[in-house]
């Protein structure tokens, strides 16, 4: 069963890339829809069967390759933490392809991305389900390339493609960081087999490891290195330039890739590989420490956005923020917790976002909306609905989550739990207030945008209103069904040996910080109504008086272009000066033009010996004879 | 079956198809006469090739389908051939590109057909003879000879600035091969032996090692090439035509490779061990500098020729990391590099027959006219990027992972090549196939036809078949690199 949904995904690829041209584009849309509900049916029976107590189990494939004592299986390893993310990576998926079949209806293409879908989709199982951490790169560079191909998929954009580099090229700079890890884990363990990994971690607790130089303390070093590779793709703080530019593709990409899948794998690794960074203590600082700064610059930036995709990014960066710190703290279920059910909202608000550019004729700018609620209802209810379980109204799933990483930053006793915690809180009222704004900037008010792009408006075809109905009832439920499984009293059948659990009671938060949190999030959503609401020039008065404020926030604190200028140019720069001063002025000059140029003017000194004249002859001979007799003498 | 001297099958068939050839009247009608027996011929030796490779025995580390007959009745100077794990992929890469080679000239190539056939076939002989060679006079003969073919190659089918290519080319490698003769004389002197089976070991004392080294360095060092020997290669390779760039990065790189396998690490490992720390920077310096150097490129071949230098560097510092995972990373990155760039290097011919430049800025969309080429040449990409489930990612993984054991400086200095391969590499592919198309001249572009089909479609496979099947290609060489490696560490004493 497990193969069945792994690989059904991979046939719907290899059928629509190499014969969806010879049939009609429907067949194409069909096949690879259809595997993936195959595909999402079947892990739906495998995670009820992981509900109750079942141990992990992992089945062979094949040996990949063996060098040495290096050997690599591709296998499959299943336990809970896989089935989790099968569900949510084969349902979002699921429901995107369904979505995209009415989304792309006038692309030329189509088949194309259908077949990069399902290709995502096949490497993204991969990355969950394996058994070792090689094979897990595999997936992990596997989804990045789908990704690179599917933020270029309009090829003909320029920025498109520079999108699609870039994301390609800061997952890199993260992958870096996790190929090291891996070679550092088999250094030290030999093997890079998790169970081998998870069974001798506890060994290695107080082992220091020499690293250019300097003596670390092993396990923070190695969870250190992997951790470089989750943020990457995990668009952390630093990192985290990439996933904005991403919205160049096409929204359901962006819904299934940038916001629900991918983008979460970072997450999945740490909590993957939690009984190695259960030991981490000085890396799990830090990674909480980079959650929270995450979660909160993000959302600093989401406030200001106009481009209704890029809120919703922001927001997807802010929340893996959320995830992060909570499992820097070792609070590895709730943050897995809140992957799931981010999972399904986020991607229902993506592809509502969606459903609205469709509905405006591909415009993205929310200056140019408003008032859009009567005339496309149903994805005005989807986005409300998305909106609420991410502000984590009471009994969405997003509230489930999202109070559980809060209790279990009030209750940490690490020295970044104070930090991680008022952080949370603060960005849960800048979640609310740019929830808000986008909400009532797009649906509601007078419209902005010109009449016939208004009057045109219409709500999307079923194809597409179905998978956002799918999703609406996972936002909506996910927490209230699961929350005992993930969280409560059955979180030790559940989660078994698949990852570190801490303290066995569930906390509640006291009345007061309950409030403290509650109050916070009506405090943005009435913020967000006063603002964009009740008066209409508020928010440029705003804008206008807080200006340094507004500016780095609307320019997104000015890291691109901080990078460009000590990265990007001075690498051009660096690149240009080695070709021509390097190789060209040194290494030639001196080298081999260098040679030939000594060897042409020696010759032409030595050919002025042989002049053609009698009497220098004589006279060379006549010396060769003295130094001879010279030399017979005294000698 | 096993009565049949198959390896020197495979060494002599190209010469004696090029006798046939050289029977050939040139003219119009016989062109193609000419072309199919070289093709054919290669297509043959490459089959008996593959037939070796199924008769291999994997379970023994030494040399397999050995011949050997005694040369000179007064000096142990002896035709002895064979090949083992190591060797066999070389010789399979050899026979494996040079029928595509064919294939890629049979219309680019207009004068002087009869001689350019000639000049491969014999070029492929001393290609398998060099990696077959078991005595070391033989292997300097074949090693010298593959200059000649390869000197004429780029000097009378090259482009405008061949002479000074072909004589930059000949400069260096000519450096290499005085100081490495010498050394060749000073083992017969010392050992009155030319056999590198035999001379696998520690037989010399320290002193000689450092000075043989060095003199086998100079020569495979400028092979490889590294840092900063390097200068000659990206100027042969613009010039040479483009059958000639596939075998010169192909195949002539991986000479160098062989050459540190073969000689120092399995004749000198006490000097192997004392230079390892110089190879490593240079290598890192490589990988770091011709990668920039790379991006700056305006010339596709000579983008792919600076990122050969930085391919090649991973293979040294896998090589003198001098543990099971360097080593056998570094022979897969040889193996992987040589499909690769030579694919590489095939597609940049492709556009060049139609457009007659290779200027990046010239180009641009060309995704529009020719899909079936974006694609073969994205899997290129990737592999030479190194995505894990191409040949490129296996290679360049282990060699990291040998690496990790060898020192954390040199690591870095490796694990960078993920991030550099990839900027130049995607920003080349970006400047060549996305985007819209804005030259006039590319308007009518066409895609692939069914001979470059036929060229490069194999190159795709293989570039995917040693990236998620590479145990096909370790399990032969486990047992020699294993010898080699416990040769070395009981030198130096580990």
């Amino acid at each position: 069963m497990a193969h069945l949904i792994i690989f059904l995904p991979l046939i719907g690829f290899l059928f629509s890339f190499f014969l969806g041209k010879k049939y009609n584009f429907k067949i194409s849309q069909i096949i690879t829809t259809s595997f993936l509900f195959i595909s999402a049916f079947l892990s739906w029976i495998l995670f009820f069967s992981y509900l109750g107590e079942r141990d992990t189990e992992v089945i062979h494939i094949f040996n990949w390759f063996t060098s040495g004592n290096f050997i690599v299986d591709w296998s499959i390893r299943l336990d809970a933490l896989t089935t989790t993310m099968f569900i949510v990576v084969c349902s979002v998926s699921a429901c995107v392809h369904l979505y995209s079949v009415g989304y792309m209806n006038e692309d030329p293409s189509k088949i194309r991305f259908m077949g990069y879908l399902s290709l995502f989709t096949f490497f993204m199982l991969m990355l969950v389900s394996s058994n070792n951490l090689l094979q897990m790169f595999f997936g992990w560079e596997g989804v990045g390339l789908a990704s690179y191909l599917l933020i270029g998929f309009w090829y003909h954009k320029p920025s498109a493609n520079n999108a699609a580099i870039k994301a390609f090229l800061v997952n890199r700079v993260g992958d870096f960081g996790y190929a090291l890890g891996i070679a550092g884990v088999f250094f030290i363990f030999g093997s890079i087999e998790f169970d081998v990994i998870f069974n001798n971690a506890e060994n290695f607790k107080d082992h220091t490891i020499p690293f250019l130089g300097l003596s670390f303390s092993t396990i923070d070093l190695l969870c250190f290195l992997l951790f470089i590779g989750a943020m990457g793709k995990s668009a952390q703080l630093g990192l985290h330039t990439w996933l904005p530019d991403a919205m160049e593709g096409p929204t359901p990409v962006s819904a299934l890739i940038h916001a629900a899948t991918m983008v979460t794998a970072g997450v999945f690794l740490v909590a993957r590989m939690s009984p190695l960074f259960e030991y981490a203590i000085i890396t799990n600082l830090f990674i909480t420490f980079i959650g929270a700064a995450t979660a909160i610059f993000a959302a600093t930036i989401a406030l200001t956005q106009n481009d209704i995709k890029r809120v919703i990014a922001y927001s997807t960066c802010s929340q893996l923020g959320y995830m992060f710190f909570a499992a820097g703290l070792g609070a590895y279920n709730a943050s897995i917790f809140h992957l799931m059910t981010h999972g399904f909202f986020k991607a229902l608000l993506f592809l509502s976002a969606g459903s609205v550019i469709y509905a405006m004729h591909h415009e993205q700018d929310m200056r140019k909306m408003g008032g859009l609620f009567k005339k496309i209802p149903f994805t005005g209810t989807m986005m409300w609905i998305g909106s609420l379980a991410i502000i984590g109204f009471p009994y969405f799933s997003g509230y489930y989550s999202k109070e559980s990483i809060l209790e279990n930053a009030y209750y940490s006793d690490s020295s970044m739990a104070t930090f991680a915690y008022t952080i949370g809180i603060l960005t849960a009222l800048l979640t609310a207030f740019y929830s808000w704004r986008l909400l009532f900037m797009t649906f509601h008010g007078e419209t902005r945008s010109d009449k016939k792009n208004f009057d045109h408006a219409h709500e999307s075809p079923f194809v597409m209103t179905l998978p956002l109905a799918l999703l609406a009832f996972g936002s909506i439920f996910m927490g209230m069904f699961f929350s005992d499984y993930y969280i409560g009293k059955m979180q030790y059948v559940f989660w078994g040996d698949s990852l570190v659990l801490h303290e066995g009671k569930h906390y509640y938060l006291p009345f007061i910080q309950t409030l403290i949190v509650k109050s916070s999030v009506a405090i943005g959503v009435m913020l967000a109504a006063l603002i964009y609401f009740y008066k209409n020039n508020l928010p440029k008065n705003l804008a206008y008086n807080l200006d340094p404020l507004y500016s780095i926030s609307l320019n997104k604190w000015y890291v691109d272009e901080l990078y460009n200028s000590i990265f990007i140019k001075p690498y051009f720069l660096l690149a240009n000066l080695f070709w021509k001063r390097g190789d060209e002025k040194i290494i030639d000059k001196y080298g081999p033009n260098g040679i030939s140029k000594i060897v042409g003017l020696t010759s032409g000194y030595l050919s002025r010996f042989q002049s053609g004249y009698l009497y220098h002859y004589a006279f060379a001979m006549l010396g060769g004879l003295v130094i001879i007799l010279t030399w017979f003498i005294y000698y | 079956m096993t009565d049949i001297p198959l390896l020197s099958l495979t060494i002599f068939l190209p010469l004696l198809s090029a006798f046939v050839i050289l029977l050939i009247k040139e003219d119009e009608n016989s062109l193609n006469n000419i072309k199919n027996v070289a093709f054919w011929t290669s297509v043959g030796v490459f089959l008996i090739s593959l037939l070796i490779w199924l008769q291999f025995d994997n379970t023994k580390p030494g040399y397999q389908f050995e011949e050997k007959f005694r040369w000179f009745s007064d000096f142990n100077f002896y035709y002895h051939i064979g090949i083992d794990g190591i060797s066999l992929f070389m010789v399979i890469l050899s026979t494996f590109l040079t029928p595509l080679c064919i294939l890629a000239s049979w219309e680019s190539i207009k004068k002087r057909v009869k001689e350019y056939m000639l000049a491969f076939l014999f070029l492929e002989t001393v290609m398998i003879g060099m990696f077959a060679s078991i005595d070391i006079l033989l292997f300097y003969i074949f090693f010298e000879a593959v200059l000649i073919p390869m000197y004429l190659i780029i000097g009378i089918w090259g482009g405008d600035r061949r002479i000074y290519a072909s004589f930059k080319f000949f400069l260096y490698t000519l450096l290499g091969s005085v100081l490495m003769l010498i050394a060749i004389v000073v083992i017969y002197q010392l050992t009155n032996s030319m056999s590198i089976e035999e001379l696998q070991g520690n037989y010399f004392t320290t002193n000689v090692q450092l000075y043989l080294w060095l003199a086998f360095f100079a020569s495979f060092a400028v092979k490889i090439p590294m840092w900063p020997f390097h200068t000659w290669l990206p100027d042969a390779h613009v010039e040479a035509p483009t059958a000639g760039s596939v075998i010169l990065a192909g195949v002539l790189l991986k000479m160098g490779g062989y050459g540190f396998i073969r000689f120092s690490l399995g004749m000198l490992p006490e000097a192997s061990e004392y230079f390892a720390p110089m190879i490593m920077t240079l290598s890192i310096i490589a990988v770091i500098y011709t990668s920039l150097v790379a991006l700056a490129q305006t010339d596709i071949k000579k983008l792919i020729a600076y990122s050969s230098v930085a391919h090649m560097g991973l293979v040294t510092i896998g090589i003198f990391a001098v543990n099971s995972q360097g080593l056998e990373g570094a022979m897969i990155q040889m193996i992987s590099h040589g499909v690769v760039s030579g694919a590489l290097f095939l597609c940049v011919g492709v556009i060049y027959d139609r457009m007659h430049t290779r200027d990046i800025n010239f180009y641009g969309g060309l995704v529009n006219r020719m899909p079936i080429y974006a694609t073969v040449f994205m899997i290129f990409m990737l592999g030479s990027v190194g995505l894990p489930g191409t040949s490129g990612f296996i290679g360049e993984f282990l060699v990291i992972v040998g690496a990790f054991k060898y020192s954390s400086i040199v690591v870095i200095g490796a694990a960078s090549g993920i991030v550099l391969s990839a900027v130049y590499m995607l920003y080349l592919y970006k400047r060549i196939i996305f985007g819209v198309i804005e030259n006039e001249k590319l308007k009518e572009i066409s895609d692939l036809n069914l001979r470059e089909k036929s060229i490069l479609i194999p190159l795709a496979i293989a570039v995917i078949v040693i990236g998620i099947f590479p145990n096909i290609f370790l399990d032969p060489m486990r047992l020699p690199i294993e010898l080699i490696i416990s040769n070395y560490e009981i030198a130096n004493g580990k």
